[in-house]
């Protein structure tokens, strides 16, 4: 390959570009027994055969962004969708969908990082596609990754179990993620002082689920933030939620690019945290768990679950003492005016 | 803190005892409304104190007409619009900038530099920007156009839907809603025109005027203020964000103002035409005045079926009075632009004031 060497439609048209992409460009970086057969779909072993499956696409933009890049964020993602719902993550699947004309030296750089990313969870790519879509009919790459994990034993997560009284835990600061995408996107000038929280969550979860079943519940508050996820939480559970403003954590330069462009922080992407409704009795063991692992300095019990008066809703005690509703989010949050 | 919180409950009470009655006092800018909403700050204040939201989000109170001019430039082939974000989901006739994005001829842009900078990008393409807003934008609109005129960017043109906001609350004390006890003023606008300027709101019509920053505590002292006047029944001109307002406000901002606009009559959705209340380019300019390169004339649209938002910009009605609101008017399906705009009253009603699911 040399460098300004592009992506060329044929090198997804299953001949000898194609097998030469795959084999020089894609296979190095994710050494393993099971991929290396490249047969029509992967063999796996498992430990189990009690499984959790998730897929997810990735279209973020830009592809490089500060804490992380596409590649990153495709193999991260997937990860945490596993570990949330109690499993060990063993295998991926990779799918690129890449735009004619996208450069090599990029594609290397992403692929680099899903392997680096895939090892250092102790996660295997097993199986894979590649595709090439002519300019303009894919924003340069598209990736989507689809995994197994193998469920713990002895662990039971659902909204099911939520009762009143349970404390909420989030992991750590919200909002970094996404407030770091619009604000690269949009060339605010604070963007170097904002980071993507994008990481691997399946450790940090684990050891919380080292606690047994006085975990409830867990999810990953990425599209939507922290309001999406307790929204769901309670929609789920028909309890009510009760949040503490005062002790849910937000990176400063993260609210001042919200305050900025009127965006509500409650409602911006994460992607490295879990949200956790735990017993009341184990709330302080379970920060202390989470506090203990890198990801969790953080961490903060945000708030609790309560009886449902009316219908379920979330509601904050601001910091000044007041009470207000957090709402599930329309979808898109729109920069304001002035 | 909440000794200071205690104070000005206290200062407002009083107002309530010896006046006898509910105290409605308005917030005239959506900034303050949302920052009132996302605090909780109506669940703090005594029982007669009533919050209005007033004409200050740019989207609310820009006219229907007006919309239904950017949709149907919208339509053109040879036309990409560049909009701020808030505009991009008000319906009008035939959709929204929203559902005409999908032809790729609709771009959010944060600033009128980039929509400059669209127009030197796109060559082929008449760029129009929607310019909306008040004395707080409309600066940056005049620095686009000057730069357009200096380097000669003749695909670039401007459909100033900018307002001056002391008129507008002329009119309603005037005309519209004289129930206002006091305002709590724009401290976004008021850093560019000056507090100065709403000495005229004092002496004309003897209601107080305060002007204070988006901070919770600023908005709790800011109406503690206007309630110690009120109960001591002397109105007065007063700035509580000091940090940033002055009594003249920028000179540089209205130079440039100044320089590129004239202040016209414009329409306003709800308050209908205010003399005198409007931004529209200089005739050096007119070249970069889309109104004249396509032809647009402007008139008073009307509301939309059933729509109540010119009452609630009025604070004549709160948003949950309409009969439209959280059932066929919501955040995803707007009927009105008081719900589509983050800073629209009627969004933060419902996105932080209601109970009901949607």
């Amino acid at each position: 390959m040399k460098k300004g060497d592009k992506i060329l439609l044929a090198h997804g048209g299953g001949g000898q570009l194609s097998d030469e992409l795959i084999r020089h460009h894609i296979l190095p970086g994710f050494k393993n027994d099971v991929l290396a057969e490249l047969s029509d779909s992967a063999k796996l072993n498992l430990a189990s055969s009690s499984i959790c499956f998730t897929t997810d696409s990735y279209v973020v933009k830009p592809l490089f962004f500060n804490g992380g890049d596409i590649g990153k964020l495709a193999v991260c993602g997937t990860i945490n969708d596993l570990a949330v719902a109690g499993s060990v993550p063993a295998a991926l699947s990779l799918s690129l969908i890449i735009e004619e004309g996208f450069e090599f030296e990029l594609l290397e750089k992403i692929l680099t990082s899903i392997g680096e990313t895939a090892r250092q969870n102790d996660v295997d790519i097993v199986t894979g596609d590649t595709k090439t879509v002519e300019a303009g009919a894919a924003d340069k790459i598209f990736i989507n990754t689809a995994g197994i994990g193998t469920r713990l034993t002895g662990i039971d997560l659902g909204p099911n179990r939520i009762e009143a009284g349970d404390k909420i835990i989030i992991s750590g600061t919200i909002g970094d993620h996404g407030m770091t995408i619009i604000s690269q996107r949009e060339g605010i000038k604070f963007q170097s002082k904002l980071k993507s929280d994008c990481a691997s969550i399946a450790k940090l979860s684990r050891q919380l689920l080292g606690k047994g079943q006085s975990v409830k519940f867990m999810r990953d508050p990425t599209r939507g933030g922290l309001a999406a996820t307790l929204n769901e939480i309670c929609r789920a559970s028909a309890f009510s939620i009760e949040i503490d403003e005062t002790e849910i954590p937000i990176n400063p330069t993260v609210q001042a690019a919200a305050d900025m462009l009127g965006f509500d922080v409650l409602n911006i992407a994460n992607e490295g945290k879990l949200v956790a409704v735990v017993s009341a009795e184990s709330a302080d063991d379970c920060l202390n768990i989470c506090r203990g692992n890198g990801l969790g300095k953080e961490a903060s019990i945000i708030g609790e679950v309560v009886q449902t008066c009316d219908v379920p809703v979330v509601e904050m005690i601001t910091k000044i003492g007041g009470r207000r509703i957090v709402q599930m989010p329309y979808g898109r949050e729109l920069p304001r005016i002035c | 803190m909440l000794e200071r919180i205690y104070r000005a409950q206290t200062a407002m009470s009083s107002a309530c005892q010896t006046l006898g009655r509910q105290v409605n006092i308005m917030e005239v800018c959506g900034t303050h409304t949302v920052s009132i909403f996302r605090c909780g700050l109506r669940s703090t204040l005594p029982e007669k104190i009533k919050l209005l939201s007033g004409p200050g989000c740019p989207v609310c109170v820009t006219d229907q007409s007006y919309i239904d001019a950017v949709l149907a430039l919208a339509e053109r082939d040879d036309c990409l619009i560049a909009t701020y974000g808030d505009m991009i989901r008000v319906p009008g006739k035939g959709g929204s900038l929203e559902t005409k994005k999908t032809n790729n001829n609709v771009k959010i842009v944060l600033s009128s530099e980039d929509a400059l900078q669209l127009a030197k990008d796109n060559p082929g393409k008449e760029i129009v920007f929607v310019a909306v807003g008040f004395e707080t934008t409309a600066p940056a609109t005049a620095i686009a156009v000057k730069e357009a005129a200096a380097q000669g960017i003749d695909n670039f043109s401007i459909l100033s839907g900018h307002k001056v906001v002391v008129p507008a609350m002329r009119i309603l004390l005037s005309e519209k809603n004289n129930k206002i006890d006091g305002f709590l003023c724009p401290g976004h606008v008021s850093v560019i025109i000056g507090y100065g300027a709403f000495a005229e709101i004092v002496e004309d019509f003897n209601r107080p005027c305060v002007v204070a920053g988006f901070e919770p505590m600023q908005i709790i002292e800011g109406l503690a203020e206007i309630c110690r006047q009120l109960n001591a029944g002397k109105p007065e001109l007063k700035s509580i964000y000091t940090a940033v307002v002055t009594e003249k406000g920028n000179p540089a901002a209205q130079k440039i103002i100044d320089e590129c606009f004239d202040v016209a009559d414009g329409y306003w959705r709800g308050l209908g035409k205010i003399e005198k209340s409007a931004l529209k380019l200089k005739d050096k300019y007119s070249r970069f005045d889309a109104f004249k390169r396509f032809n647009i004339v402007e008139t008073q649209g009307g509301e939309r079926d059933g729509c109540r938002c010119g009452e609630v910009l009025c604070g004549l009605i709160e948003p949950q009075q309409c009969q439209l609101f959280a059932k066929s008017c919501t955040p995803r399906a707007p009927v009105g632009p008081c719900m589509v705009s983050s800073e629209g009253p009627c969004a933060a009603w419902f996105k932080y004031g209601r109970k009901k699911q949607a």
